[in-house]
C-alpha cells in the first residue's frame, strides 16, 4: 500500500541524482502534510496548552494580556463548586435524551416502513424528512420561536383550533384552555421539550437515512428463511430488522451524545444567552459562552473546560466500555 | 398471489393510507420553511393575528424595506457569508486532500503518531475548544477578522481520513510509481494523477464544507464584532432581538437566508444525502 523509497541493497555510490529523487520522496509527505499540521498546531495543540496556562490565571481579555494574574487552583475550585455549571449540565442531558430517545422512537419504525412497504416515492419522502438537517439552525431556530409564540404562534392556534372542533374538541383537546395560552418558551416545565421537539424535527431524517441503509443491508435470504420459520409483520422486524441494525443505532447515539454535548444554538436563539426562565433551557456550552464572554472570566471558563474535558472523558470511556463492543461487535 | 377480492381492497386500501400518512409527514417536516415565507409576506397585524391561514399577504415589499432599514447592511451580510464558504471550501478541498493522500500512499517518519494525534483530536467535543480558540484568536490579533472563520476548519480531521480511506481504496499505487519512473515530481503526481481520481470524495467534502460554513454560527458570534463584517444568521438573530422584533423583516430575511442552500438540496438532494451521511455508511 505504501510506496518503498529503499532498495534492498544500496550501491556503494549511489548518483547524487538518485538521492535527491529518494529525498524527494522522503520529504514529499511532510510537505503534503504541512498546512494541516501547521493549522492543527496553532488551532487545536496550541489553544489547549494556552487555555491549561490560563485555567490558573485571573484574567480579563479586555484589559489585555498584561492584566492576567496567577491565581492557582482557584478557578478549579469555583468551577467544581459552582451549582450553574452542574444545572447546565443536567439541562443538556435532559434536552439530549428526551430528544434523543424521541427521534429514535420515530426513526426506527419510519425507516423500517420505507425500507420495507414503499418502493415508490422512498427518496421523495427520505428527501423531506432530512430537509431539515442541511439548513441552519440558527434560520430554524428563528422560524420556530415564531411558531412557538404564546399569543399568535401557530401551535397554540392550531391547538385552540382543535379545542373548537366538534367531537375531538371535546375528546382529545379538551384540555387546552384558549384563554391561557402555553408559554411554551417561558414556562419552565415547557422549555426543555419545546426544544427537544425542536430538535427531533431538524434531526430525525437523518437517522432515518441512516436507519433506511442499514436495513437495506439485511440480506434477502434471511428475510426469507426467516418467512419460512414462520416470521410475519412485526416479528420480522423485531427480530431480524431490529438486531441487525445494532451498529447503525450506536451510531447514531454516539452521534445524539456529540450533538447534545454542542447544543448552543437552538437554546441561544429560543431562549436568549442565559437559558430562559430559571435557567432551564441553559446548556454548557451557552454557560461557557456566558462566563467567557458575557462575565469577562477566562480564566474560570478555561478551567470549566479542563473539568468538563475530564467528565466528558469519563462518561465517554463508560459508554464505549458498556456498549462499544456490543454496538460493534457484529459489523 | 390468488387472494380474495376483499383482502385485495384491504391491501390496496392499506397502501393508500401508508401514503397518505407518509405524504401528510413529507408536508408536515417541510411546513416551516412554507410558514417563513408566508410570513415574510405578511404585515405585522397579520402575523400578530392568532388563528391559522395559509393566505399569502401583500407586504412582502414593506417588509423587505424593513429589512434594508435596520441598523444591519444586510446584503453586505450575505455577501460575507458567500464569501466565507467560498474560501473555506476551497482551502478544505486544498488541504484536505493533500494531507488525506499523503497519509495514504506515503511512508514516513511520524506518519502513525502525528495520524493518531489527528484520531485523538476528533474526541475532543467543539464546545471544550470554544474559550482556547477565542484565545488563540484574540493572541494572534485576528479578531474581527474573516480569516478567523474559515482558516481553522480547513483541515478537520474527519475530512482528512475520508480522503485518505477513498485514496487507499481507488487510487493505483503502480500508476503513481510508474509516473515516477518517467520522471514526473512528487506534486506532478498528485496533481494530474491522484487528483482526477479523487474527485468523488472531494464532492462529498465540498458539500459536507459547504453546510457547515454557511450554517455556522458559534464561531462569528465570538469573533466577528462589526456589524460589516457579521455573517447573515448572526445578523438575523440580532433583528430578532430587537425591541418589537421587525418579524415580517426577520421571516424575509431567514427564508433567503435558507434558500441557497435549499436551492441547491432541490438539485442534488441525493449527493447531499449521500456526503453528510457518509460518515456513517462506511460502518
Amino acid at each position: 500500500m505504501t510506496v518503498s523509497t529503499h532498495s534492498n541493497e544500496m550501491p556503494a555510490e549511489q548518483s547524487w541524482q538518485n538521492r535527491w529523487a529518494n529525498m524527494k520522496v522522503t520529504l514529499a509527505p511532510y510537505g503534503f502534510l504541512s498546512p494541516a499540521i501547521i493549522l492543527f498546531l496553532i488551532f487545536n495543540i496550541f489553544p489547549l496548552l494556552f487555555a491549561a496556562f490560563m485555567s490558573f490565571h485571573l484574567w480579563k481579555p479586555s484589559e489585555g494580556l498584561g492584566a492576567m494574574t496567577f491565581v492557582g487552583w482557584e478557578n478549579y475550585y469555583y468551577a467544581i463548586t459552582d451549582e450553574l455549571i452542574y444545572k447546565s449540565l443536567y439541562n443538556t442531558i435532559f434536552m439530549g435524551v428526551l430528544s434523543g430517545v424521541t427521534m429514535h422512537l420515530i426513526a426506527i419504525p419510519v425507516a423500517y416502513i420505507l425500507a420495507t412497504y414503499i418502493k415508490r416515492f422512498r427518496n421523495l419522502f427520505t428527501g423531506a424528512f432530512f430537509m431539515p438537517f442541511v439548513t441552519s439552525t440558527v434560520a430554524v431556530a428563528l422560524v420556530f420561536t415564531n411558531m412557538y409564540g404564546e399569543n399568535f404562534g401557530l401551535f397554540n392556534s392550531l391547538l385552540a383550533t382543535f379545542h373548537e372542533m366538534p367531537v375531538i374538541g371535546s375528546l382529545l383537546f379538551f384540555w387546552v384552555d384558549p384563554e391561557n395560552p402555553i408559554r411554551w418558551l417561558i414556562d419552565v416545565a415547557f422549555i426543555k421539550p419545546s426544544i427537544a421537539g425542536m430538535q427531533v424535527w431538524k434531526f430525525f431524517g437523518f437517522q432515518v437515512v441512516i436507519y433506511v441503509s442499514g436495513y437495506l443491508t439485511i440480506s434477502s435470504e434471511i428475510i426469507e428463511a426467516a418467512e419460512v420459520d414462520g416470521c410475519t409483520g412485526f416479528g420480522k422486524f423485531w427480530h431480524i430488522a431490529l438486531p441487525s441494525i445494532r451498529p447503525f443505532i450506536f451510531f447514531c447515539i454516539t452521534l445524539n451524545l456529540i450533538g447534545a454535548l454542542n447544543m448552543f444554538e437552538e437554546p441561544f436563539v429560543m431562549l436568549g444567552k442565559t437559558g430562559g426562565t430559571d435557567s432551564a433551557g441553559l446548556t454548557i456550552s451557552m454557560y461557557m459562552y456566558l462566563v467567557g464572554w458575557v462575565w469577562e472570566d477566562f480564566g474560570t471558563a478555561s478551567a470549566m473546560s479542563w473539568f468538563l474535558f475530564a467528565f466528558i472523558g469519563v462518561v465517554t470511556g463508560i459508554y464505549f466500555l458498556l456498549f462499544g463492543k456490543k454496538g460493534l461487535g457484529d459489523s | 398471489m390468488n387472494s380474495s377480492p376483499v383482502v385485495r381492497i384491504w391491501e390496496k386500501v392499506g397502501t393508500a393510507a401508508l401514503y397518505g400518512s407518509f405524504g401528510l409527514a413529507s408536508l408536515i417536516t417541510i411546513f416551516p420553511f412554507l410558514w417563513a415565507a408566508i410570513l415574510s409576506t405578511r404585515s405585522r397585524e397579520e402575523i400578530f393575528t392568532p388563528g391559522i391561514s395559509l393566505y399569502i399577504s401583500n407586504h412582502l415589499a414593506d417588509n423587505y424595506a424593513e429589512l434594508m432599514n435596520t441598523s444591519f447592511p444586510f446584503w453586505l451580510n450575505m455577501f460575507n457569508s458567500v464569501k466565507i464558504t467560498a474560501l473555506g471550501v476551497l482551502f478544505s478541498l486544498a488541504f484536505m486532500s493533500m494531507a488525506g493522500y499523503a497519509f495514504a500512499v506515503y511512508r514516513f517518519k511520524g506518519k502513525n503518531l502525528i495520524f493518531g494525534i489527528f484520531l485523538g483530536s476528533m474526541m475532543v467535543p467543539p464546545v471544550l475548544s470554544l474559550i482556547p480558540f477565542a484565545l488563540i484568536i484574540q493572541f494572534l490579533g485576528l479578531m474581527d477578522s474573516h480569516l478567523a472563520i474559515w482558516l481553522p476548519f480547513t483541515a478537520v480531521p474527519f475530512g482528512i481520513f475520508l480522503v485518505r480511506q477513498y485514496v487507499v481504496t481507488t487510487v493505483p499505487l503502480d500508476l503513481m510509481e510508474a509516473a515516477r519512473m518517467d520522471g514526473a515530481g512528487e506534486f506532478r503526481i498528485f496533481w494530474n494523477i491522484a487528483l482526477p481520481l479523487m474527485r468523488p470524495v472531494l464532492g462529498t467534502l465540498a458539500i459536507i464544507q459547504f453546510v457547515f460554513f454557511w450554517n455556522s454560527f458559534i464561531i462569528p458570534l465570538i469573533v466577528l464584532t462589526s456589524a460589516e463584517k457579521q455573517v447573515v444568521v448572526q445578523v438575523l438573530r440580532s433583528m430578532q432581538g430587537l425591541p418589537n422584533s421587525p418579524w415580517g423583516a426577520v421571516m424575509l430575511g431567514t427564508t433567503i437566508s435558507i434558500l441557497p442552500i435549499l436551492i441547491f438540496y432541490a438539485l442534488a438532494s441525493k449527493q447531499m444525502i449521500a456526503s453528510l451521511t457518509s460518515g456513517a455508511v462506511k460502518g
